[in-house]
């Protein structure tokens, strides 16, 4: 789960990792009356969008970026006007943007140095790991390409947690002199905690910056939460912005689907996560391009089956549905059971490609025939993707 | 020979009494795995299905009647819990089906089991199967026939189609593993081929992989190294958009990591035979058997 970069803020705040000055505000006069409280006399406006790159951004009436450096109140409450209720474009939210409904205002800092400091967990190890680079304030796969050596990943034992030398050890990398690792250590262990106690997948402050002050302050932050451990963090749940969200992605997760949208016009509905990808990988294989992920689960009930199906046929970009199923506790009658209904309330308008295989896979084949539906049944697994794919282009099948 | 389980494994079921546990755990009795105890805190003194006995805890039902396997059905929350509770009663095979563990939980979990023998599989994972002997897991077992082939995977459905497509070829299966498909989970790709190579029963193994992670790297490391019998293998996820987690919470490409064409390379590096599509598997298998 992704939450947005004020909120992070206040995450960090709370765990008493230091930020610069500043708040959300929704409105312009908002945005004003903040940067009218703040002692600074020069101000940054960020747009708040579930998305990066927002600086190199622009939005869909013309306005450049989403980001902005500005001298007076008046200037601030000028941008949050051109802001708010705009919709924002990057390099990470697909030609359709993202919709802003509030701003970030803070002071701008005099910065020194940017660092970078995130801590996620290592897969190889089965540990969290400290990545921290001097190189601050750029994408760190472009530093991993170019220097690796820039990079420090300290492991960090899970059941003994960050120890006082490691965070030396880290500060002493980004290049704090001896004489002053107390506020890079106490920044360490705060986010340390933060990324332990909120079962968090990421933390990332980027640039972590240090001020012609000396402060050490983390000028912007990424959090990213184990959407497992959801339920024992009603607080960060309670931070979802579902506007942020794919309404496609919303409606199957209201059906606990597993859906991904996609840019492709071959809608697919699977049962199994591995199957779904390798789906995904036939449609291609074949020429086509998938509008969609999704897994209906190995255990779906006649219910979901209806729910996804629905989805699917919702979706107008969809030209065609490749239904691919292998049934194992999910019966293949049960799963055309469910198709009959789901066809039946809402008669489908595009081709639909059903291959079945496993359980009572003879019962479902013959349940679909005998529906008088007007599906297209295919054996093989490439058989199926291609005839999917002659059907989103309006070519006949063999 | 086969692997990790056979005739002779005796499964207690921690969370016998939920919905799919009790579903599951009558599925794998009817195929022939020897169920011999459940567990549901609580329950204890009951009977499932009138035959099997349920205990409040692992402990308890390891004494009473010797339990040496657990597969575990309990809820996301305490899944890690049980899996603990298991290890310190002395299983030494632990599957874990449970989807939806939170990272944090199995991050612990795995080091508080580098200091035991015992080994564990998943969590979210169909299980383990020897075909005629043993079922521990979720998997559809009459698609299955004993054989000569050992097939591991990270994911559920992807091992349903290759092990039906081996049968469909005639030929049969050794041991099927699935080893799951969380980011953090106990017996690896690696670990799963070494045990199928070391296996005299099992004549060509299939391994099966999908996008996240580097542990088909690992795996082909060793087969490059160690492995003389043939292997045939298929990644999915190679067309799947980074950045996004495709259903399996490990299934993800991050910062150019994890991508399906690196695995692919390696693998075909250590000489192993790339299905071309999912569809290939059982012909591939059955070619590099020379059949």
């Amino acid at each position: 789960m992704n939450i947005h970069e004020y909120q992070a803020r206040d995450l960090l705040a709370a765990s008493g990792v230091a930020i610069p000055r500043g708040a959300v505000a929704k409105t312009p006069e908002e945005a004003e009356s903040i940067a009218r409280s703040l002692p600074c006399n020069s101000f940054v406006v960020k747009a708040q969008v579930h998305a990066g790159g927002r600086g190199k951004g622009h939005f869909t009436d013309g306005y450049k970026s989403g980001v902005h450096l500005v001298k007076t109140p008046h200037q601030v409450r000028d941008v949050a006007k051109h802001m708010i209720g705009n919709t924002l474009v990057t390099h990470q939210t697909g030609p359709e943007g993202k919709p802003v409904h509030a701003v970030l205002v803070g002071e701008s800092t005099e910065i020194a140095r940017e660092l970078y400091l995130a801590i996620v967990l290592d897969r190889n190890s089965g540990c969290p790991v400290i990545v921290a680079s001097q190189q601050g304030g750029v994408e760190i796969e472009a530093v991993a390409e170019k220097s690796p050596e820039a990079i420090l990943r300290e492991v960090i034992h899970p059941g003994l947690g960050l120890q006082p030398y490691q965070a030396r050890k880290v500060s002493i990398f980004l290049g704090f002199p001896s004489t002053g690792l107390r506020a890079p250590c106490r920044l360490l262990h705060a986010a340390y905690k933060l990324f332990i106690e909120k079962d968090c997948s990421q933390v990332e402050i980027n640039p972590l910056a240090v001020t012609k002050g000396g402060d050490v302050v983390a000028l912007d932050a990424k959090l990213n939460f184990d959407d497992n451990a959801l339920f024992r963090h009603k607080e960060i749940q309670d931070l979802q912005d579902p506007s942020q969200e794919d309404p496609r992605d919303l409606a199957a997760a209201e059906h606990h689907l597993n859906y991904i949208g996609l840019e492709g016009n071959i809608g697919c509905m699977v049962n199994g996560a591995g199957l779904a990808m390798a789906t995904l990988d036939l449609i291609q294989a074949a020429g086509g391009k998938p509008a969609n992920f999704l897994d209906v689960g190995g255990g779906a009930s006649e219910q979901m089956i209806t729910a996804a199906f629905r989805l699917l046929q919702a979706d107008t970009s969809v030209k065609a549905v490749f239904v691919n199923i292998f049934g194992g506790i999910l019966k293949c009658d049960l799963l055309a059971q469910g198709m009959i209904a789901a066809c039946k309330s809402n008669p489908p308008r595009v081709p639909i490609i059903v291959r079945l295989q496993g359980t009572n896979v003879e019962q479902g084949r013959k349940l679909l025939k005998e529906s008088g539906l007007p599906l297209i049944p295919a054996e093989g697994l490439m058989e199926g993707a291609e005839k999917a794919v002659a059907a989103a282009t309006g070519k006949k099948g063999k | 020979m086969s692997v990790l389980v056979d005739a002779n494994t005796r499964l207690l079921v921690q969370g016998i009494t939920g919905k799919s546990g009790s579903f599951h755990a009558s599925a794998c009795k009817e195929y022939g795995t020897q169920v011999v105890a459940g567990v549901t805190p609580a329950r204890g003194g009951e009977k499932f299905e009138d035959t099997v006995p349920i205990f409040d805890t692992v402990s308890e039902a390891v004494a009473a009647t010797r339990a040496n396997a657990s597969m575990i059905f309990v809820p996301p929350e305490f899944a890690g819990d049980a899996i603990l509770e298991a290890a310190d009663a002395g299983i030494q095979l632990i599957v874990a089906i449970t989807e939806g563990i939170p990272v944090m939980d199995m991050m612990r979990v795995r080091h508080a089991l580098a200091e035991r023998s015992c080994v564990l599989i998943g969590p979210n994972c169909p299980g383990i199967i020897t075909p005629g002997a043993c079922k521990i897991g979720i998997m559809p077992g009459y698609i299955h026939r004993p054989g000569h082939v050992g097939v591991v995977s990270r994911s559920g459905t992807l091992t349903y189609e290759a092990v039906w497509q081996i049968t469909s070829q005639g030929l049969g299966q050794s041991t099927c593993i699935g080893v799951g498909g969380d980011p953090i989970h106990g017996l690896t790709l690696q670990k799963a081929v070494e045990y199928l190579h070391a296996d005299p029963d099992t004549k060509a193994i299939v391994m099966i992989g999908e996008i996240g992670g580097s542990e088909e790297e690992e795996a082909a490391e060793y087969i490059r190294a160690r492995v003389k019998k043939p292997v045939v293998s298929f990644i999915a996820g190679a067309t799947a958009p980074p950045g996004r987690r495709m259903g399996h919470a490990g299934a993800i490409i991050s910062g150019g990591q994890g991508t399906a064409q690196a695995k692919i390379e390696a693998l075909q590096k250590a000489g192993v035979r790339m299905a071309k599509n999912l569809g290939e598997i059982g012909h591939e298998v059955a070619a590099a058997l020379g059949k």
